[in-house]
Parts: C-alpha cells; sequence; structure tokens
C-alpha cells in the first residue's frame, strides 16, 4: 500500500514536471524543473532497489549534464526568448497527434502480457553483498562487456566530436 | 558467461578498424600532411577487409554479435564505400579549408557503428551500433562549421536522428518488457511459443522500429532531414551518408525484421508497402523541381531506399540478395555520381546548381562520358548495373507475388528517367555558360575508375555479384 | 538497505520507532554541526588572524568567544532585501537548495562505530549527488539576483563545478576499489588492515587530487573564483542578505565541514586511531576534522586565488589524468596482490 502511494506521488510529480519544463516561458524555469524531475525519477529508481542507478541520474544527469544546459541557458538573451510565442504555430496539430499516441499507447500497454520473470529479482539483489552496485558491475563486465564496450567508443566520438566542432582552430 | 578468446577471435575486424581509427587521431597530432593520413585509412581498411574474409563464421558475446555471409556482405559495401569516400575526400578537404585527421577517423567510426549493426544479432549492440554510426555522422555533416548550411544539416540531422533513436529504444523496450529479452531469435520463439505474436504491444513495437529504422534509410514520411542534411554536409560525407548509413539501417532492419518480427512477418509487409510506394513518389517526383544537383541526389537517394524496401518486401533469400546486391550497386553508381560532383567543386566555385552542367560535354567529355554512365545506371538502363539492380529486385518482387507493386516501381523508375536524364542534356545539348574548371587528382581519379569500372563490369557480367550475394546468405 | 526498505515496512509501530529513532539522530546531527560551523568561523577568524599577526575577534565575550553567537543573531534579525528585477521563486529558493544539500551529505557519514543516520550501500555516490546539487544553488542564486557580478559567480561556479566533479569522482575511485564497497562504514572498516589503519598511503594519489578537488568543490580559497571579492564583490551572493545569506554562508561551512569527514572516513581511517578513548567514541574523528578545517584556513592564509584558466587547466590537465593514473595503478595492484 505505503509502495503504491510513493509510486503514485512520484508518477504525477514526473508527469507534471515534465509538462512544466516544455510549458515554462523561461528556459532557466524549465531546466530547474527538469533538475526535480530528475529527482523523482532517481525516487522510482530507489523504489525498485536500484539505487546504484538512482545515484548515478544524480551524479550524472542533474549534477553534470543539466548543470551544461543550464550553462548554455544562462548565456542565452532571456529577455528576448520570453518575449516570443511559448509554441509554434502547429502547436494544436502537435497537440493532437501527442494525445493520440498517448492514446495508443496506454490503451495498448493495457494488454501488456507478463514477461518472463528475470533473473535479478528485487528479493535477489536484496541478498547480494553490495547490493545493485555489485550486480551490475557484474553483468557489465561479463554479460553484457561488448556493448559497453561499444558504449565506450560512442562517448569517445562525442568527445572527439566536440573538439572537432568547437576547440580546433582551422588553419585556411 | 565469461567473454572468451573465441568471443574476441570474431571481432577481429572490429577492433583492427578501432585501433586503426585511434592510430590516425595520433597521427593527426603528429602528421603535417593529411593526405597522408588518409592513405593510411585506406590502407587499413583494406587489411579489415582481408581480416573480415579469413575471420570464422559463427556467434559470440553470448550471441549478441555474428559473424555471417549476410554480415559480411554488407560489411564489404561499408569498406568500399569508405575507400571512396577517402579517395573523393582528400582534395576536396583541402579545397572547402577543412583539412582535418579527425574527419577521417570520424569515418573509421562511422563504419564502425555500421559493422557492428550489420553483426549485432541483439537489439541493445544493434542500437549501440547505430548510435555510433550516427554520432559520427552527425559530426562529419557538420564539418564546415564556418557554413551556414553545414551547420543546418548537422542540427537536423542530429536532432531528428535522436527523436528516431528515442522510438528504437521505444521498441526495444516493449519488446523487451514482454519477452524479458532483446535477443532477436530470443524475441521470435518466446513470441511464437507463448502465442503472442498477434499481441497489440508487438505490434507497437513493430511499428517503432519501423518508424526508427525509416528514418535511418531515409524512407517517407521520415525523409524530411535527407534534403536539407545532403545538400548542407560537405560533398564528399554527402556520398558517404547516402550510401553507407543506408545500407547498414537496410542491413539491421533485414535482421531485425527477418529473425526478431518474422512470426508477423504479414502485418510489417503490410506496413512497410505503403511506406516503400510513398517513397518512390516522394523521392521521383520532388527530384524533377529540384535546381541544386545534391539536393536532386538526395531525393534519388530517397526514391532508392523505396525501391531496396521490395528486396525486403519480398523476402527470402532471393529478396534479400537482391536488396544486397542493389545496395553494393548503389553505392558504385552514387559515390561515382558524387566524385564528379566533387570535380567541379573548386575555390570559389560550388558548382551544385544543375545549370553549372551545361555542355559539360563539350569542355571536359571524361567527366561528362562518367557522369553520364552514373546518370544512366541511376536511372536504370542497359548495360549498366543499375539495371541489373533494379531487374533482380522487381524479379525477386514478381516471384514473391507482388506485380502491382512492381508495376508502380516501374513507373516511379520510368519518371525519375527525367530528372537524371535532364543532367545528360544539360551537359551535351546545352551550350556551355561560364568557364568551367575541374578541379582532379590522383585519388579523385582513382575512385571514379572504380566506379565506373563497378558500374560497367556489374552491368556486363551481372552473375559475379549476383552468386556473391545468394552464397553469402545460404553459407 | 535502503531508504526506502527502512520507511516501508508492514509493522506500523515498528516503522514509527525507526522514523523517531531517525528523527533524534538527524536533530543530533544537524545541531552538532551547526554548532561546529559556528565556531568554524571563530576558529577561523582566529587563526587567520594569527597568521597574519593580528589578534582576531576580541570584543564580544573572553577573546571573543560570543563573536559567532552574536553574528547569528545580528544575521537572523538583519532586513531580508530582494533585488527589485530578481526572479523570486528561484531567488528564495537558491539558499535552501544550498543547505539542503550541504547538510544532506552528513546523514551518510558515520561519526562514530555504529552511528549513522542511513547506512545505505551508495554512501558514496550519494555524498557526490548531493555535492552535485549544491551547485544549483550557487548557479541560480547567481542568475535570480539579477546583477552582474553575481551572475558571473554563478557562470564560473558552474564551470568549475562541472570540472572538478570529474577529479573528486575519479580520486574516490581507488578507495572504492580497494574496499570493494560503496558503504561509507564498510570503506572505514576496511582501511584496519593497511598501515596506520588508513588509506592514505596506498591512496597517495587519490588522496592529493581529492583534497585539491574538495577545495574547488566548496569554493573556498585559492579556488574561490565565483566568489572572489576584489572583481566580483562577493561573487554568487553579493545581493543575498538576512538570514538568506546566513544560509549561503551555513552551508559552505558545511560543505568544508563534509568534504574533511569524507576525507577523514575514506583516507584517514574514519573514527579509528592509534588507541581508543574512552566515552568519546567520535574523538578521533574530530580531531582530524578540525586538522583538515585548519588546513583549509591554512591555505587560504598561504595561497593566492588562482586565475581562471589556470584553475581550468589544473583541474583537467593534472587533477583528472592523476585521478586516472591512480584508477589504472590501483588496478594493477589489486590484480597482482
Amino acid at each position: 500500500m505505503l509502495a503504491e502511494i510513493f509510486f503514485a506521488y512520484f508518477a504525477v510529480v514526473i508527469v507534471l514536471t515534465s509538462i512544466l519544463v516544455i510549458a515554462s516561458r523561461n528556459p532557466v524555469h524549465s531546466v530547474l524543473w527538469m533538475l526535480l524531475l530528475f529527482f523523482h525519477i532517481a525516487g522510482l529508481y530507489l523504489m525498485l532497489d536500484a539505487e546504484f542507478l538512482a545515484a548515478i541520474q544524480i551524479i550524472i544527469y542533474a549534477g553534470a549534464i543539466l548543470v551544461l544546459f543550464l550553462f548554455v541557458v544562462l548565456l542565452l538573451n532571456l529577455k528576448e526568448e520570453i518575449k516570443g510565442r511559448p509554441f509554434s504555430r502547429i502547436f494544436v496539430i502537435a497537440l493532437v497527434l501527442a494525445i493520440g499516441m498517448a492514446v495508443v499507447i496506454s490503451s495498448t500497454m493495457k494488454l501488456l502480457p507478463p514477461g518472463p520473470v528475470g533473473q535479478y529479482s528485487m528479493d535477489m539483489i536484496r541478498a547480494t553483498k553490495g547490493g545493485n552496485s555489485s550486480i551490475i558491475g557484474r553483468v557489465m563486465y561479463t554479460e553484457f562487456l561488448f556493448p559497453f564496450e561499444i558504449a565506450s567508443t560512442i562517448l569517445l566520438v562525442a568527445i572527439i566530436g566536440a573538439i572537432v566542432l568547437a576547440k580546433k582552430r582551422l588553419r585556411s | 558467461m565469461q567473454s572468451s578468446y573465441a568471443d574476441v577471435a570474431r571481432i577481429i575486424p572490429e577492433i583492427f578498424l578501432t585501433s586503426l581509427a585511434l592510430l590516425l587521431l595520433m597521427m593527426e597530432l603528429v602528421t603535417k600532411k593529411k593526405e597522408f593520413i588518409g592513405f593510411i585509412g585506406i590502407i587499413g581498411v583494406v587489411i579489415t577487409a582481408y581480416l573480415t574474409l579469413i575471420t570464422n563464421p559463427g556467434r559470440a558475446f553470448s550471441d549478441m554479435f555474428i559473424v555471417d555471409g549476410y554480415s559480411n556482405f554488407f560489411k564489404l559495401i561499408f569498406y568500399l564505400n569508405v575507400i571512396l569516400t577517402i579517395l573523393i575526400s582528400i582534395r576536396y578537404l583541402k579545397i572547402e579549408g577543412v583539412n582535418l585527421g579527425e574527419y577521417y577517423s570520424l569515418i573509421l567510426f562511422a563504419t564502425l557503428g555500421m559493422m557492428i549493426m550489420a553483426s549485432g544479432t541483439d537489439l541493445i549492440v544493434i542500437y549501440l551500433g547505430l548510435e555510433l554510426m550516427a554520432l559520427s555522422t552527425y559530426v562529419l555533416a557538420g564539418f564546415l562549421r564556418h557554413e551556414i548550411r553545414s551547420n543546418e544539416a548537422a542540427l537536423k540531422y542530429f536532432l531528428l536522428g535522436a527523436f528516431s533513436s528515442a522510438f528504437l529504444l521505444y521498441g526495444i523496450a516493449l519488446t523487451y518488457g514482454m519477452t524479458g529479452t532483446t535477443n532477436l531469435k530470443d524475441i521470435a520463439s518466446y513470441v511464437t511459443q507463448h502465442g503472442i505474436a498477434k499481441n497489440p504491444v508487438f505490434t507497437l513495437s513493430m511499428i517503432m522500429f519501423i518508424i526508427a529504422f525509416g528514418f535511418k534509410i531515409a524512407a517517407a514520411p521520415f525523409h524530411m532531414w535527407a534534403p536539407d542534411t545532403y545538400e548542407g554536409a560537405p560533398t564528399s560525407i554527402t556520398a558517404f551518408m547516402s550510401v553507407g548509413p543506408k545500407a547498414a539501417g537496410f542491413a539491421a532492419m533485414g535482421r531485425v525484421f527477418f529473425d526478431a518480427l518474422g512470426p508477423i512477418r504479414l502485418d510489417w509487409v503490410a506496413v512497410i508497402i505503403p511506406i516503400a510506394i510513398l517513397t518512390m513518389a516522394v523521392g521521383n517526383i520532388i527530384a524533377i523541381s529540384q535546381t541544386n544537383i545534391k539536393r536532386m541526389l538526395a531525393y534519388s537517394s530517397i526514391a532508392h531506399a523505396g525501391y531496396a524496401l521490395l528486396g525486403l518486401i519480398a523476402g527470402g533469400s532471393e529478396g534479400l540478395s537482391s536488396m544486397m546486391n542493389y545496395l553494393l550497386i548503389y553505392a558504385f553508381m552514387n559515390v561515382g555520381a558524387f566524385a564528379v560532383i566533387i570535380m567541379l567543386r573548386r575555390e570559389g566555385f560550388k558548382g551544385e546548381d544543375i545549370d553549372d552542367y551545361s555542355g559539360l560535354a563539350k569542355r571536359h567529355p571524361l567527366a561528362a562520358g562518367l557522369m553520364l554512365v552514373f546518370m544512366f545506371s541511376l536511372t536504370g538502363i542497359p548495360p549498366t548495373a543499375g539495371f541489373v539492380g533494379k531487374f533482380y529486385l522487381f524479379m525477386s518482387a514478381i516471384r514473391a507475388g507482388y506485380t502491382g507493386l512492381v508495376i508502380v516501381a516501374v513507373i516511379f523508375s520510368a519518371i525519375s528517367a527525367y530528372f537524371y536524364l535532364r543532367i545528360v542534356m544539360y551537359m551535351y545539348m546545352r551550350e556551355p555558360k561560364a568557364e568551367v574548371e575541374l578541379s582532379t587528382s590522383a585519388p579523385l581519379g582513382i575512385a571514379l575508375a572504380i566506379t565506373v569500372a563497378g558500374v560497367l563490369i556489374l552491368g556486363v557480367f551481372p552473375s559475379i555479384v549476383i552468386h556473391l550475394a545468394k552464397a553469402s546468405l545460404l553459407g | 538497505m535502503s531508504i526506502f526498505e527502512t520507511i516501508i515496512q508492514p509493522d506500523t509501530f515498528d516503522v514509527l520507532i525507526k522514523i523517531g529513532i531517525i528523527l533524534l539522530k538527524i536533530v543530533i546531527v544537524v545541531a552538532a554541526a551547526m554548532l561546529h560551523v559556528m565556531y568554524a568561523t571563530y576558529f577561523e577568524r582566529k587563526s587567520i588572524g594569527h597568521m597574519q599577526v593580528r589578534l582576531g575577534p576580541m570584543e564580544v565575550g573572553p577573546h571573543g568567544v560570543l563573536q559567532p553567537i552574536a553574528d547569528g543573531v545580528k544575521l537572523f534579525f538583519k532586513e531580508d532585501i530582494i533585488p527589485a528585477d530578481a526572479d523570486k521563486p528561484v531567488f528564495y529558493i537558491a539558499p535552501v537548495i544550498s543547505l539542503v544539500a550541504a547538510l544532506s551529505s552528513l546523514s551518510v557519514i558515520p561519526f562514530f562505530k555504529g552511528f549513522v543516520i542511513a547506512n545505505i550501500n551508495i554512501g558514496l555516490l550519494f555524498i557526490l549527488a548531493m555535492s552535485s546539487l549544491g551547485a544549483y544553488g550557487i548557479i541560480i542564486s547567481g542568475w535570480a539576483s539579477n546583477s552582474k557580478y553575481s551572475f558571473l559567480g554563478g557562470l564560473r561556479s558552474s564551470a568549475q563545478v562541472i570540472s572538478y566533479e570529474i577529479a573528486m569522482g575519479l580520486s574516490l575511485v581507488g578507495v572504492m576499489m580497494m574496499a570493494g564497497s560503496l558503504n561509507i562504514s564498510d570503506i572505514v572498516n576496511a582501511q584496519a588492515a593497511y598501515p596506520l589503519r588508513v588509506y592514505a598511503i596506498p591512496q597517495m594519489l587519490g588522496f592529493f587530487v581529492f583534497m585539491v578537488a574538495g577545495i574547488a568543490e566548496t569554493n573556498r580559497a585559492p579556488f574561490d573564483l565565483p566568489e572572489a571579492e576584489s572583481e566580483l564583490v562577493a561573487g554568487y551572493f553579493v545581493e543575498y542578505s538576512g538570514i538568506r545569506f546566513a544560509m549561503f554562508y551555513l552551508s559552505e561551512y558545511i560543505g568544508m565541514i563534509v568534504i574533511s569527514l569524507i576525507a577523514v572516513v575514506c583516507f584517514l581511517g574514519g573514527w579509528s586511531g592509534p588507541f581508543d578513548i574512552p566515552y568519546v567514541p567520535f574523538a578521533w574523528l574530530l580531531l582530524k576534522v578540525y586538522f583538515f578545517i585548519f588546513f583549509y584556513y591554512w591555505i587560504r592564509a598561504t595561497l593566492p586565488r588562482y586565475r581562471y584558466d589556470q584553475l581550468m587547466s589544473l583541474g583537467w590537465k593534472l587533477l583528472i589524468p592523476l585521478a586516472l593514473l591512480n584508477i589504472v595503478i590501483t588496478g594493477i595492484a589489486k590484480l597482482m596482490l
């Protein structure tokens, strides 16, 4: 029962804050709503005993990525931004499409057949020493070693890309 | 589930290519002559191709990765594409003033992503390969960062690409929630065993996959990014993008749709058929009104994605092999056409308007002749390879019983003759307007030689590649 | 045990008792922290004063010992001024974020054997998460004040925090690898097997990087660019006054104490010492923490402020590579032993 109440709280706040992120006129406020959103997502992870993910969610998303967003947004000319139309002209069409998609997805999701119970249940995680973090570490370096390595290459490419596009002086 | 050396042995080509890309990155620091980096890149890719051929076929990393004829064939397309792209880039980068070593390294990383997509048998691996490829191409599309068109190209490509990735992830999440696995074969077997193939959730995830891959292969109505991106990106990268990511998209699509979504084949065929028709219609009809040749080729590339979809619809070893064939042939003819476009580019002259081709035959008969061959091939006129490719595609679709679809495709193919042959008409029947000088170089010449040879030889002796494609599917 | 597991229990009575105990612990820790902060300011003024051959506060009480209390009363009753064009909600919330983040970090730190508010598995990550949250207080206060000085302070702070958080997180990885756990009590216990019961010797590199990054994270001299008084008056909190100013002040000092606490529990063996002191189980911890706090003041009195580009290149070109090197060395050592 308590778990349901917590879930309902997180779910409602997540939906509300994500709407506020896109609806705020002021980009700085959007970023702050997003911060709140990330914290509630971390809360959902905690409910699943995925504490490592929760911490990483805050450290990476709130602590690094969102700070960068804020850094960029702070450099915008907000006075001009706020004067503009909050939504573009096709807002109505987009809204109808979005609601339609939400209806389709939510009505389909009701029919989701229960999937198989996996190996990493909450009981299993609780029984393991080190909990969630140690299991994620183990899985990442054995079962998912190959995808993990690809992901590291993706990050490398992102760094190269950032340097090429932003830093490198052209000798022309 | 520890990974063993046998697993690692299967990804030696990928490891080699990664090391090569890193080596090029290091060389950028110490080498003044950036062309040299390009040459090393080509040699490395040739070695990678050799390594690919000698790798033992089989599965690796607890069935996340596979080396088989299908993946090897696609990898050969990627190698061909990357070699040709490097060859046509070497002079071009200097003209554009962006002669940076990172360019080659990023191209190799993009190719690595494509290889992983072609070999991935797990949705996670396919997704990561796709991201690796996409991220590298986003950067490459914006490589001319002093030019606003290039910025626009990169930004549009990036935003819509990220959007489409979200669809792919959502599709993966849905199938995972249903089946508890991301392995392609396991998904299909779980779904059939539990009799949930007709579940709407599975259908929804199928639609998500179609949207996501539709973006990558630029099929209508998910093609919106293609014209602006192709026009704004550096021409060499346009050539690269129009072949590589598209082929990789088809490779992953073939695996996902036949292996994982095999149980609902009729459903996805029913969705893809209208997409194929729309893609051919949009590509061929809008191309008619273009005045910029890169933009025209962008729409042409959309149209060709529509043709290639026929192979996917036809299915079976015949349909798939004709699709693979077509993509290989398309690599030759499209990169060849872009190589000619690059020849027209020099300092202070874009050479991208169709008008610029007026009377090219009088001043530069060889260049015009090559362009003529490529345009004929893109139209599908014998004895060029384009004809062979289309012929086998249409044949496989007819044999699979999609005669109506083929008739539509033939009609659109006929329409396409208008805009391809218009360029030929400009070159041969108009008076030259301005002095057009060509910026030729040895690498560009080699690229043109390879492409024109490919187009003509495969046009005359199609059996080489047909057998190769079929054998790779069976073997 | 996760926080949720502690709270979500079927037995309500049990739950109430547990919540009561947690609340009691929180009150104790917060009260103790506040007291220490008050006297940390006194300690700072005195030690810096003596380093500069002055006396420091002398007027209120003998040797000025009541000075912090007088300061507190003054700040509490001062007028709370809000700039005309400030973004009010954000302006209000910024100091609260800073203070909450600083105080929450205290909840996972073990002060002596068995005494920790929340003994969670990811203690170390939680602290990193809270320190990244604390940066928001600074950044958005700088923006919301609608003043160029505080804005520049906020911008500087955001860049500084991103750069140094990486170094700080990486410097702790060596500790995590040696202890094989992210739980801070486990980390303290694991140190018992090492010389002097500390990790500071095998983790020298990590310790060094952590201390430098820690000073930068708390925006203290010589990395106090967000509040550089010679160029930005007071940086991000230039427009704040009264109780809100006090909150920033508090969070800065609590942040300093937290960083010292992490240094003590991760590198200097936490509450353990060469011999046990009866009845005061936290004596060693306190001693070590005050050593670090003195260290902060010492550095402040000694070193001039860094220039901005020097700060960035120090973070990215020296600290991060060093921290990575430390991880590699620790990994190799762990494999060999």
